[in-house]
């Protein structure tokens, strides 16, 4: 982990990136990417994995970086887009399309929010050699936005409208991330977790509980519960 | 009389006014905190810095994920305006649909089952109306806010037995659980709806994180007491922006409250996110528009407590 006195780890990679490039990330490194990106997330997953269409884009060719968003962008009645920003959405609503998304994709990132548990890493990115980048602070759709220098095509827009469909982009020093799993499967987020949780007890320390408990506080129905 | 024109037209300039410019006590708020930190959890604050930066210098909106926009109108009794209520709602849905173009901002706004996106963020109960009155004014002012609809919100049927300590335990209970992966995009402005019905619970919980500002207490002293030591306590879980190990996840909190059913004293909590996006317009008789962050929402008039209104 990284403190006040170390400098981050910070690296620039050229996409598509390559295997070497993906060992030298470790938790905490910060990334920035020049080349090609796309977008993908449930509408193109549940299109794709189980309704069966072909990927509209020459993939892992033409990219392997899968960015889970959808951008802030319009497109003018003369066909040209205007693109303000972009900004990651959480992907452990993915989890169940990642492992068949890697096989036809051949995705080696995946840009999101919020990341995984280490076991999912282990089970879902691992196997297929990727790692996950988490968008810095969930709001940096500006710098972001920045990054891109050019939409290079959209696909599905009219199938699956402006927020799911795959946008295409050239950028340019895109980011920063932060790499929260390697090729292990470590979860920084996981890790900071843990390190929280150690001081929940105490936190919590001579707060009288409810009267009456919720789902969730007990997995036992035949409680009495509000 | 004030023309419908303006009032559209107004709508759109704060829309893109909310979406683009991070409101100033949010910014000094997050100045403050960020001193208190180190590590990733100050690189994470730092680059947000930047984005805000990034977004007014491009005007491009700071935060991708634009939220759910929505509109709260304050209108003064004495008001006139063109073609009533309904071209009021008529001006704030062409606005919402014009700016999210234009801006342009997400078309995150879909039907809940069907799916159906109007790529304009209007479609049915959207975007959300609320509206307020104020005595004794000419003026209309119209507050957007466009806030993230997805974490950091919850509510809970507490009772009077449960005391402060039911109101500390779902408070925390919230912040840690939103905030494990910074879901919550904090450091937030937790808002704090106690007491009303249950609807007017989340209603208060809601306003109380979008319409106050970071930095205003609640006029009630011991209100305002209960509102400084939750945030102490938000702050002291060990956690900052993103999840990670730190000391920022209360940019301020705000409670605000509603007389409520004898037996019960039910809570909402609602936090509002690293991109705070509200931008305020006063629309005045004359048809001339002042132009503020500060919804000045929440007048001694909207707090009132008893059955008549002395101007």
């Amino acid at each position: 982990m990284a403190d006040t006195n170390k400098e981050f780890k910070e690296v620039r990679l050229q996409v598509p990136v390559q295997q070497e490039d993906l060992e030298k990330l470790e938790i905490g490194t910060i990334v920035y990417l020049d080349g090609v990106i796309y977008t993908g997330r449930e509408g193109v997953y549940k299109r794709v994995l189980e309704d069966g269409f072909d990927i509209p884009l020459d993939l892992p060719a033409l990219s392997n970086v899968n960015f889970h968003c959808s951008p802030a962008a319009a497109i003018e009645p003369d066909g040209t887009f205007n693109v303000g920003g972009v900004t990651a959405t959480a992907s452990f609503r993915f989890a169940k399309w990642m492992t068949d998304w890697f096989k036809k994709s051949g995705a080696k990132i995946i840009i999101g929010k919020g990341g995984m548990t280490s076991e999912q890493y282990k089970e879902l990115y691992v196997p297929a050699g990727a790692v996950y980048l988490t968008t810095v602070g969930y709001g940096t759709g500006a710098l972001l936005g920045r990054g891109i220098k050019k939409v290079r095509q959209v696909e599905w827009y009219e199938e699956l409208g402006n927020a799911q469909a795959m946008w295409v982009f050239d950028v340019e020093n895109f980011g920063p991330f932060i790499v929260d799993s390697d090729l292990k499967g470590n979860s920084l987020f996981e890790q900071e977790g843990k390190k929280i949780n150690q001081k929940l007890d105490k936190l919590y320390e001579g707060l009288k509980k409810p009267a009456l408990s919720r789902y969730g506080e007990t997995d036992d129905r035949s409680d009495e519960l509000i | 009389m004030i023309s419908n024109k303006v009032i559209k037209d107004t709508a759109y300039q704060i829309m893109g006014k909310a979406a683009i410019d991070i409101p100033q006590d949010y910014r000094k708020g997050i100045e403050f905190m960020v001193q208190k930190e180190d590590g990733l959890s100050k690189f994470v604050l730092k680059t947000m810095m930047e984005n805000w930066d990034a977004a007014t210098e491009d005007r491009r909106p700071m935060c991708a994920d634009s939220g759910l926009p929505r509109y709260y109108v304050k209108v003064g009794n004495e008001a006139k305006f063109e073609g009533g209520p309904i071209a009021i709602e008529r001006a704030l849905r062409e606005a919402t649909a014009q700016a999210t173009h234009d801006i342009p901002l997400r078309p995150n706004r879909v039907h809940p089952l069907w799916r159906t996106d109007h790529n304009n963020n209007v479609g049915i109960n959207s975007p959300e109306i609320d509206w307020s009155f104020e005595p004794g004014v000419d003026w209309i002012d119209i507050t957007t806010v466009h806030k993230g609809g997805l974490f950091g919100t919850d509510y809970r049927m507490l009772f009077p037995g449960d005391g402060i300590d039911g109101i500390k335990r779902f408070f925390l209970d919230t912040l840690v659980s939103f905030g494990k992966r910074g879901l919550a995009c904090q450091p937030a402005v937790v808002g704090i709806g106690l007491g009303g019905s249950k609807d007017t619970t989340m209603v208060l919980g809601k306003q109380a994180a979008c319409l106050r500002t970071v930095g205003e207490a609640n006029p009630d002293p011991e209100i305002a007491k209960l509102e400084q030591e939750l945030k102490e306590m938000g702050n002291d879980i060990g956690m900052g922006a993103m999840g990670f190990v730190g000391a920022s996840m209360v940019a301020d909190c705000h409670i605000e409250v509603g007389y409520t059913h004898t037996g019960g004293m039910p809570m909402s909590v609602h936090m509002f996110c690293l991109s705070s996006r509200r931008a305020t317009a006063r629309i005045h008789a004359d048809g001339t528009v002042t132009y503020r962050t500060d919804p000045n929402w929440f007048t001694p008039y909207m707090r009132r407590e008893t059955t008549g209104w002395e101007e």
